[in-house]
């Protein structure tokens, strides 16, 4: 069984915490997590509501293997309609919060309604309740957190919170878990914040004891765990040099998108890299990198711990920041540092660890103050907006100060708050901002990697790698090596990775597995777990469906084939060194035959006979 | 012929001496093979997963046959992944 089937609904208008029964035939569809709580979401929410009205529902939901013994069996995600997007947003995180709340008894919760005062809600197994929080609002996430484990005395709470960009309505502020675990992408933080909720702690002892065959799970688990030790990236490469060894990676191919996309190479790439995280500073001889870490019951632990240099102007009369805490994953180094033109390692993990500290995401806001250093150059931003900061490509300073306006959500940090499409918009150059469906893109450029242009422009939740990372085949072989240089074959390609990622992010397993499993890894784990049979063949029928699902949600909510597109940069401006020099995205040759892939319309709606063969609503 | 030459990751091991940034540039025989390049600095060829030449992919069959010509760039890295 593994769920528990039971989730809790927090009204907070009414302040109510009620249980009720998981919908168990919806689980049987779309298996947990990710897709069953979009199945309520649809079920519950008009898609053409205001994402930070009362209307709007945030859902935090685990999947069947969450809690479990399964290796990286630790995820949760945050599902609910987009304020940056408008579209449907599902953002996922790792750390120990949602084992916790699978061990207290719950598969989900589903947050309504909007609370006069501010709050935070409070889970003790079976104990669920609303409490003040008039005092934690105002603060930022790690003092919440401090404050939250103080008022309880229990140090093994796990929390979940926003920080003050949520409450300042940064429209890409994430909710931080476990003080450097993201849910970090679309807003989910600022929807979180629009219900006045400050905070989810939860403490879980009843264990997960409903498993459908503990021994054949203990031996599946055990087989799988083997298979991501023995191999070579997940058991060696990403344990040592994280995320972030693809820096360099991507720089040489030429896929590296640099200063708001303007060039696909960076000269200061080798400078914020996985290599450089583990060279000695010249000031004290240790390394940025301290050590690596893992969530709940992961076996990879491809986390990374750093440091500042004390010296470093960010931090010098800052004892506070002097310690260990979540360093530079791959996006984020890219977005705060390639992108910018900032090659300032201790800069770059100083505002990351901002990042983490108040909550928002580090990819959106890198590529928003991009955007700005763009309309800066131009002439569209002056020294008269920013009070006097030079935003300059390449200024770590100019970063450092864009981190710290927009953490509180003061003065131009309102305006970089806004993301990069309305900012471009309010400045009269929309077509600076590199988003699609309003979302910042991540870390690969779609004229290097032809692939990518298909997935930023497809994906249900805006610009985004992890709806279908074809980063794995196109550039590191994994499951085959495919030329990242061609459009042919890509719209298959992502197909089958959009449908299979949207299974394993319903799982409660972590997708970066999957640089070592398949569905054929992964269905005998689930299948011992959970009653019904899963095959590797149903997991990828739910993954359609639920990309069906969310597909049908967005053209609701009015998004058209129109929003399937990319800026017009990519479109028309060749890449102009490295490998791809002279090519731009070619997404109009890819994304008919993707259409056609899917079964779509022409305008990419879902047919209904697509709405018959997998049961979707409406 | 001098060529440009990067080992990145564990491979960094194997990089002579006056690499800066897993960087260095370094004479070659003319005409030299990619596999031959990698046993005369030792990096275990098993080891050299994804192996760029001026940015483009290497796959193992062309590596004997492939000849680098002077002022190539080489980078090479041991199985690795991000995201």
């Amino acid at each position: 069984m593994a769920w528990t089937k039971k989730i809790l609904r927090v009204n907070l208008t009414d302040g109510t915490c009620v249980p009720e029964p998981l919908n168990m035939q919806w689980a049987a569809e779309y298996l947990g997590q990710r897709g069953l709580a979009t199945r309520y979401l649809v079920e519950e929410v008009d898609p053409r509501c205001d994402a930070l009205s009362p209307e709007n529902k945030m859902i935090m939901a685990t999947g069947p293997l969450t809690g479990t013994m399964a290796s990286t069996g630790g995820r949760y995600s945050v599902i609910t309609k987009s304020p940056l997007t408008g579209a449907v947003a599902c953002s996922n995180s790792g750390g120990f919060i949602g084992a916790e709340l699978k061990n207290a008894g719950w598969d989900m919760i589903i947050f309504e309604g909007k609370s006069a005062e501010p709050v935070y809600l409070f889970i003790e197994n079976e104990r669920a309740e609303l409490l003040p929080a008039g005092d934690l609002w105002g603060k930022s996430v790690w003092e919440a957190d401090e404050m939250i484990h103080k008022k309880h005395q229990d140090p093994q709470i796990r929390i979940a919170a926003v920080g003050r960009s949520a409450e300042s309505g940064c429209l890409y502020a994430a909710i931080i878990n476990d003080l450097h675990r993201a849910a970090g992408r679309s807003g989910v933080g600022t929807v979180m914040a629009s219900k006045n909720l400050k905070a989810v702690a939860v403490r879980g002892t009843r264990g997960v004891g409903n498993i459908k065959d503990p021994a054949r799970f203990m031996q599946a688990t055990t087989e799988q765990k083997k298979v991501l030790a023995d191999n070579a990236v997940t058991g060696q490469g990403l344990p040592t040099y994280g995320t972030q060894v693809l820096m360099n990676v991507i720089n040489e191919l030429g896929a590296l998108p640099t200063r708001n996309m303007r060039e696909v190479q960076f000269e200061g790439a080798h400078k914020i890299s996985g290599e450089a995280m583990h060279e000695p500073r010249k000031s004290d001889g240790k390394a940025n990198l301290t050590t690596n870490a893992g969530c709940f019951a992961c076996t990879i632990a491809c986390g990374r711990i750093s440091t500042v240099d004390r010296g470093h102007f960010s931090v010098e009369n800052k004892p506070e920041y002097w310690g260990n805490s979540g360093g530079l994953e791959y996006e984020a180094a890219w977005a705060m540092g390639t992108d910018t033109g900032v090659d300032d390692l201790d800069a770059v993990t100083y505002v990351n660890f901002l990042c983490n500290e108040d909550g928002i995401d580090p990819i959106t806001f890198g590529a928003t103050v991009a955007a700005a250093m763009e309309l800066y150059k131009d002439g569209a931003i002056t020294k008269q907006d920013t009070g006097g900061v030079e935003l300059e490509f390449g200024s770590a300073k100019a970063l450092v100060w864009a981190a710290e306006v927009t953490c509180k959500g003061e003065g131009f940090g309102k305006i970089l708050g806004l993301g990069s499409k309305r900012m471009c918009e309010k400045y009269g150059r929309p077509e600076l901002s590199m988003t699609v469906k309003g979302q910042e893109f991540p870390a690969y450029d779609p004229r290097g990697i032809q692939g990518m242009g298909l997935t930023y422009a497809t994906s249900n939740r805006g610009a985004c790698h992890l709806r279908s990372y074809t980063v794995s085949s196109e550039v590191l072989g994994i499951p085959e090596k495919t030329d990242p240089l061609v459009t042919e074959g890509k719209a298959g390609l992502v197909k089958a990775f959009q449908d299979a990622t949207a299974a394993v992010d319903s799982s409660g397993l972590c997708i970066f597995t999957t640089f070592a499993w398949s569905l054929e890894n992964i269905a005998p784990q689930i299948d011992a777990a959970c009653e019904g049979d899963w095959t590797p063949e149903r997991l990828l029928e739910a993954g359609e469906r639920i990309w069906n699902l969310e597909r049908d949600f967005n053209m609701n909510a009015g998004l058209t084939a129109a929003d399937d597109n990319l800026p017009r940069r990519l479109l028309e401006e060749p890449a102009n060194t490295g490998p791809a020099e002279g090519k731009v995205s070619g997404l109009p040759e890819m994304l008919p035959e993707y259409y056609n892939l899917r079964g779509w319309t022409n305008d990419g709606k879902v047919t209904s006979e697509l709405r018959s063969r997998f049961n979707l609503p409406g | 012929m001098q060529i440009t030459f990067k080992l990145y990751a564990s491979l960094g091991d194997y990089l002579p001496a006056g690499a800066r940034e897993n960087t260095v540039r370094i004479k070659v025989d003319s005409g030299i093979s990619l596999n031959r390049l990698m046993d005369q600095y030792q990096v275990p060829r098993e080891m050299a997963h994804l192996v760029l030449v001026n940015g483009i992919y290497q796959p193992p069959e062309d590596r004997d046959s492939a000849l680098l010509n002077d002022g190539d760039a080489v980078a090479i890295w041991p199985p690795v992944a991000g995201g």
